[in-house]
């Protein structure tokens, strides 16, 4: 027979552990140059999301929070997709997926 | 409040789900159709999968109008959320509903003559992907459903503003809409999770209580993470609607997108932002939340006009000039935002504002279009003597700048006046006043693109020829400013019929 856990670390924990990683995303957004880290970084931030809806849904223990983290990481999957194909398109006309070389347009 | 239990008695299951996502069902199937027949249409005649597109649209909205008329005073509807909670269907959302698919529809009538996206029936498959996601941002009342037609939309525009692959612009308008949209959304989704946090509930009509009831408690703690949510669901907003501190992708993705692209996001997407962000804000903060958010709402609208306006006034490029003159005019509609606290009359203003707009602006943008492929650029000087070469464009260009400049008769003039005296009404004397310098301003550079037109010597001689959708677009777009701005009566009544549908039934 499985053993009961018997503790169970406080919803405030995981809501600060979750705001670390989205200050962590959002630094790294502003940071970084490269578009694949920027990109990495951002899902960071959509997953720090997660957390913490994971973490409210069981303090008040109500599925709809999980729920949403489902379709969070579906739309994640998405974007990633597009993401990426972007990159690619961006690499293959430039040569470079730095941000700052993105210019061609200005004014 | 579901639904499915209460009242079920009173209306037939499947009409309960089948009439408030009925534009929704009919743009699912019209995709499978432009699917199906890209596939068996020579690539030479592929453009006859626009006209299908634009028709197709042009039939959901038709079809959607008569449906709401006739079903939206249904009592289920008017006590009830639909669809388990996710979907509330209402006046509001039939107007901009309306907007999004006539502005697709035209949209994708004027990408017809487009290189590369003309014969292309994936483009159109994307268009209206993203039309079904601003459709049901425009009826969301769930925080899921929400997020979810915000990225569906979104998406889709990412891959549509990239979508001419080899072309250096279009590619970077592609990655600079998606990286600041991507990052955005990240801090959107964490707003989202900060109220679902505070309340408990993802139903947007239930938000309200707690969140009072918070606030009442009065602990800085409780306080401050309300202030953090809406500070980041505004980020999410802000990007959406192009306003101001977050306004730095739209000069470049309007002007390396493609023009029927840059056309669309520039009117169904901000239709559908500024849809949801009336909702949101009327329902989910609760009165002692409006100090803050109308405080916030308020600076936005007017950093965005000044700024919009006065960046403007150096653009040589006519594609970035409506790009910031866009972002201004996300700036005046604001100001209907800020109003809906104090004023429905707010909420109706912003709907008008929105229909003018979208028919404005894709006149303006077809005629870019058709100069651009013509004469082959789309800066101002391209537009020189465009009087001699096509009477017909420069009339329609000037009837869409003078319409966004609020110059009667023209829709834009009903437009402004509507936010202004909407801003009057709920005591923003002063944002009113500013919202009339900044339009004055405003008209100089519109009167400076209208003089290149008329005054100005063209390059060339010789007519420009164009095409039967792009004049079919420009009759519409121009029937429409001029009707909205002679008999306004009419719209404004609609208009205010969904605002009081907004305020006043709240399930």
């Amino acid at each position: 027979m499985l053993q009961e856990t018997t503790f169970l670390a406080p919803t405030s924990w995981y809501v600060i552990l979750s705001a670390t990683l989205f200050i962590m995303g959002m630094a790294g957004v502003l940071i970084r140059r490269n578009a694949i880290l920027i990109f990495m970084s951002v899902e960071l931030m959509l997953n720090s999301a997660n957390l913490a809806f994971v973490a409210f849904a069981r303090s008040f223990m109500d599925i709809t929070g999980q729920v949403f983290v489902f379709f969070v990481i579906t739309v994640a999957a998405a974007e990633v997709a597009v993401g990426l194909a972007l990159i690619v398109a961006i690499f293959r006309t430039k040569q470079s997926i730095d941000i700052d070389e993105l210019n061609t347009m200005e004014g | 409040m579901t639904g499915f239990e209460a009242a079920a008695g009173d209306l037939p299951l499947v009409l309960q789900i089948v009439i408030p996502i009925v534009a929704e069902i009919g743009l699912l199937i019209l995709l499978l159709v432009v699917l199906t027949m890209d596939l068996f249409t020579r690539s030479t005649r592929r453009e006859a999968v626009g006209f299908v597109a634009a028709v197709g649209m042009l039939i959901i909205m038709g079809l959607n109008l008569v449906i709401s008329f006739a079903w939206v005073n249904h009592p289920f509807f008017v006590e009830n959320t639909v669809l388990g909670g996710m979907i509330r269907f209402d006046m509001l959302a039939t107007i901009f509903r309306t907007m999004i698919l006539l502005a697709a529809a035209l949209a994708c009538l004027i990408a017809t003559d487009v290189e590369g996206l003309g014969r292309a029936g994936e483009f159109y498959a994307v268009t209206i992907a993203a039309t079904l996601g601003m459709c049901l941002m425009s009826a969301s009342a769930d925080l899921v459903m929400l997020f979810l037609s915000l990225e569906t939309a979104s998406i889709s525009l990412y891959i549509l503003a990239g979508f001419l692959r080899n072309s250096e612009t279009s590619s970077e308008a592609g990655i600079k809409y998606y990286l600041f949209g991507a990052f955005t959304s990240g801090l959107f989704l964490y707003g989202l999770s900060l109220i679902f946090g505070f309340t408990g509930t993802t139903n947007i009509y239930a938000i309200a209580e707690p969140l009072a009831a918070l606030l009442d408690e009065g602990a800085t703690s409780g306080v401050l993470g309300v202030v953090a949510a809406l500070l980041l669901i505004l980020v999410g907003f802000g990007f959406k609607i192009s306003a101001v501190p977050f306004h730095f992708w739209t000069p470049d993705v309007y002007e390396g997108a493609p023009t029927p692209v840059t056309a669309f996001i520039s009117t169904a997407s901000k239709a559908a932002s500024f849809a949801l962000l009336v909702r949101v804000f009327d329902v989910i903060w609760p009165d002692a939340a409006a100090v803050y958010w109308t405080g916030l709402l308020a600076a936005l609208a007017v950093i965005t006009m000044t700024l919009g306006n006065v960046l403007a006034l150096v653009q040589s490029n006519v594609k970035r000039l409506l790009a910031y003159s866009s972002i201004a005019q996300a700036g005046y509609t604001l100001i209907g935002v800020v109003a809906l606290n104090q004023s429905t009359f707010g909420v109706a203003a912003v709907a008008f504002y929105m229909f003018m707009y979208v028919l404005t602006n894709i006149a303006a943008f077809t005629v870019v279009i058709v100069v651009a492929n013509q004469i082959g650029g789309d800066d101002s000087q391209d537009f020189a003597g465009l009087h001699r070469r096509a009477p017909g464009l420069a009339l329609a260009m000037t009837l869409a700048l003078l319409s966004l400049s609020g110059v009667p008769p023209l829709a834009g003039f009903f437009g402004k006046f509507f936010l202004f005296s909407a801003a009057v009404d709920a005591g923003y004397v002063w944002l009113a006043v500013i919202g009339v310098l900044n339009s004055i301003v405003a008209l100089y550079y519109y009167l400076v693109l209208i003089k290149v037109m008329w005054v100005d010597q063209a390059v060339e001689e010789g007519p420009l020829s164009f095409s039967t959708a792009s004049s079919l677009v420009l009759w519409v777009t121009g029937a429409g400013m001029i009707i909205m701005g002679t008999v306004a009566g009419p719209w404004l009544g609609w208009a205010i019929t969904a605002a009081e549908n907004l305020t006043a039934m709240v399930p």
